[in-house]
């Protein structure tokens, strides 16, 4: 009798997974992504009787796109839903499904401008699942302390933090930087070096109009010149190295006064254990000296299918189900992740967990975008030459002016004749 | 090496009075040794045929099937390997870390073996300890040393302002004047003991009636070093030494995980993936690749022509 009990248990769980498939998706692991993306994934797993794998990826992003090529690129079906960066539907559309057909329209509820980014010849290749922008964190404990008022310009900055550094190190504390962003030669260095740029009014570095460099002028230089003076001064050298979580850490354990970083660091910064909890304001990086104007880069994440899928449909579903306003309501509340879905934006509780998400309303909207479109498939190249020019100034190895003129002369020859020509 | 030793076996004696005994065994040889041949060439020569292949091409890695060949233009054209500064950047970054790292690990590596070889009971301790780096993978001991060496948070800058040695926290791994030194440091602290004990396989195949002969002429022990332990050993630290270049010269774990893509380390392994697999260029990747094997094989060569001349002029 138990025998047979027990064999006939076995072949229903048996035939529960020949019907149910599994799915492996990767989401990103920086702040609280992972753990979100696991409580999302879990929840629809739950409801609808598959399984899903979460693939844990590296937090460097061009390591996480240089993963993904190799994975599609062998035409492997290990990852079934990828979660892409704003800058990559391009380069990645070749090997990703078209979720129009299986969208039924849930994509118009989203920004039409990510839509656009995430459109390739007329496929939507990935749901857009948050945005991002490049936001300024400061302590305004630390401003209020020193009579400060929050920085219009990037010269009030370096002053401000100049002003509290020195007062806090000669009060004890001298660990105390006054401002830390990302430096390290990777893709959030040209993240920051555009926003930079940007608001000393220096151009997008490729003209998206006439699709030829134009980072060769007196706004971008001025722009690098002004970011290398604060390295050693107001920022640690070793922002040379940072990247986003780096950055986060200093700022998070209560030794910097001003941060760049993207909304996720919010929600951290608000925890029981964080050091600075309730002394963080944000608000919009500070302008380019007086004729600038306030620049933050267009960020974001999509979730995307794989051609490759063996279960194309249902991995659709789950990318649905993720993108959709309620998983998206509950990621804004609980880890500061932007909604795609403009409606959120006047949500009560989102706008209660993440004040700045009303505030800094236009900072979203207008936010600009990496030269990626107008670059299409070499962007990475041109991102590359981008953050490691910057570096060469950062670091003091080149002066601005020589530095950008070389970049100049080797974006042209990446495209003699113009990016959209080239394309 | 088998095959090496055959093939130069034979031209010494006169091939007309070749006895079908000796073209027999040549034949059985040859037989015996064809299936680390055929694997070797499988596993081995294909890729590297296909690499050299596709540096003849401009074949883009998420579409390696529209190439079309265009000769030695990834070599020595305008937009070719050869006129990048970045990859003579890279080269001269790998041959100094090459030359850098080697050195040091010889030198530490023999105190090391010396050290070990006194009979002594805490001596299979010390040589269980001594391999622990070794031991570890490198990814794992580029990320510990990242973190132990943060500027922020990490126990070496602690280490030295409670010293009093420093008076701000270094950043190793980001300032240009310092990353490169950490660098070969890392290595250092991770290959030595491999050095080491190779070195000390080699200091105990010394005959021991060489050093009781010493003893009994009274020779002073320095000169028993330079004069007898020296001399017996080179060729074995010149066979470690060969395989330590080539590890070094082909470096890409340390590099790319402690300082990720920064020109100021990058090496020619690194440039060589960022090529092929950040920027998709199959054909232009392929093409440093070979450069690479062909700088790596010339060294080889020479060194290898090197050491045997100076050990048959001994």
């Amino acid at each position: 009798m138990k025998i047979a009990l027990m064999s006939a248990a076995a072949v229903l769980a048996l035939a529960g997974t020949a019907e149910a498939a599994t799915l492996k998706i990767s989401c990103g692991a920086v702040g609280q992504e992972l753990e979100l993306c696991k409580q999302s994934v879990a929840e629809w797993a739950r409801k609808t009787g598959n399984e899903v794998q979460v693939v844990a990826t590296p937090n460097d992003s061009n390591e996480r796109l240089a993963l993904y090529q190799q994975i599609l690129g062998s035409g492997s079906d290990k990852i079934d839903v990828m979660q892409i960066d704003v800058v990559w539907p391009g380069i990645l559309a070749s090997h990703l499904a078209d979720l129009k057909p299986l969208a039924g329209g849930a994509e118009k509820a989203h920004f039409a401008g990510i839509v656009a980014n995430n459109t390739v010849g007329g496929r939507l290749v990935a749901m857009p699942w948050f945005t991002d922008a490049g936001l300024l964190y400061y302590r305004k404990d630390l401003l209020a302390k020193y009579k400060l008022a929050p920085p219009k310009t990037w010269e009030e900055l370096a002053t401000a933090a100049k002003k509290v550094q020195d007062g806090e190190r000669a009060a004890g504390n001298d660990k105390m930087w006054g401002y830390v962003w990302q430096g390290r030669a990777y893709e959030g260095l040209s993240c920051d070096a555009l926003e930079w740029i940007v608001s000393y009014q220096g151009g997008s570095v490729i003209d998206s109009a006439s699709g030829k460099p134009s980072i060769n002028n007196p706004g971008a230089v001025k722009a690098l010149e002004t970011a290398a003076s604060w390295i050693g001064g107001i920022t640690p050298k070793a922002v040379l190295n940072y990247g986003e979580e780096e950055a986060r850490g200093v700022f998070q354990a209560g030794n910097a006064v001003f941060m760049r970083n993207w909304p996720y660091a919010w929600a951290l910064s608000q925890k029981a254990d964080s050091a600075v909890k309730d002394k963080v304001g944000v608000m919009a990086l500070p302008k380019g000296g007086t004729n600038g104007r306030n620049a933050a880069t267009l960020g974001g994440w999509q979730l995307a299918v794989s051609k490759y899928s063996k279960n194309q449909k249902l991995a659709a579903e789950l990318v649905m189900y993720l993108t959709s306003s309620e998983v998206q309501k509950q990621r804004a509340i609980q880890g500061a992740y932007n909604p795609t879905i403009g409606a959120l934006y006047s949500d009560k509780e989102v706008l209660q967990a993440n004040p700045f998400m009303g505030n800094l309303y236009t900072t979203f909207t207008s936010a600009i975008a990496r030269p990626s479109s107008v670059s299409g498939n070499r962007y990475n190249q041109v991102s590359n030459q981008f953050w490691n020019a910057t570096h060469d100034v950062l670091s003091g190895k080149s002066d601005a002016k020589s530095a950008l003129t070389a970049l100049n002369a080797s974006l042209k020859r990446l495209a003699p004749a113009g990016f959209v020509a080239a394309k | 090496m088998t095959s090496q030793t055959l093939t130069s076996a034979a031209p010494a004696r006169p091939s007309t009075a070749e006895s079908s005994l000796q073209r027999s065994r040549q034949r059985m040889a040859w037989l015996l040794v064809a299936p680390a041949l055929v694997v070797l060439l499988a596993i081995a020569g294909l890729p590297l045929a296909r690499t050299l292949w596709l540096s003849l091409t401009d074949a883009q890695l998420s579409d390696l099937s529209t190439r079309q060949f265009v000769g030695l233009a990834n070599y020595i054209g305008d937009a070719g390997v050869l006129a990048d500064p970045e990859w003579w950047g890279a080269v001269k970054n790998t041959l100094w870390f090459s030359l850098l790292s080697v050195s040091l690990e010889t030198v530490l590596g023999l105190a090391v073996a010396l050290m070990l070889n006194h009979p002594s009971r805490l001596k299979t301790l010390l040589r269980a300890a001594v391999l622990v780096p070794w031991a570890i993978p490198t990814v794992v001991s580029a990320k510990m040393w990242t973190w132990m060496l943060h500027d922020q948070f990490g126990v070496i800058n602690a280490m030295l302002l409670a010293l009093g040695l420093i008076h701000q926290p270094l950043a190793w791994t980001a300032d240009p004047d310092l990353a490169f030194t950490t660098i070969v440091l890392v290595d250092v602290w991770k290959t030595t003991p491999f050095m080491a004990l190779l070195i000390l396989a080699a200091l105990q195949m010394v005959p021991s009636d060489c050093y009781e002969a010493a003893k009994v002429d009274g020779v002073p022990k320095w000169s028993v070093f330079l004069n007898i332990t020296l001399p017996l050993i080179t060729p074995a630290v010149l066979v470690a030494m060969i395989f330590r270049t080539l590890d070094a010269l082909r470096v890409f774990d340390l590099i790319y995980v402690m300082t990720s893509n920064s020109r100021t380390t990058k090496s020619m392994s690194v440039y060589v993936r960022e090529q092929l697999i950040d920027f998709q260029l199959a054909g232009y990747g392929s093409a440093a690749a070979t450069l690479l094997f062909l700088m790596i094989a010339l060294i080889t060569v020479s060194y290898m022509a090197l050491a045997r001349r100076r050990m048959e002029g001994h």
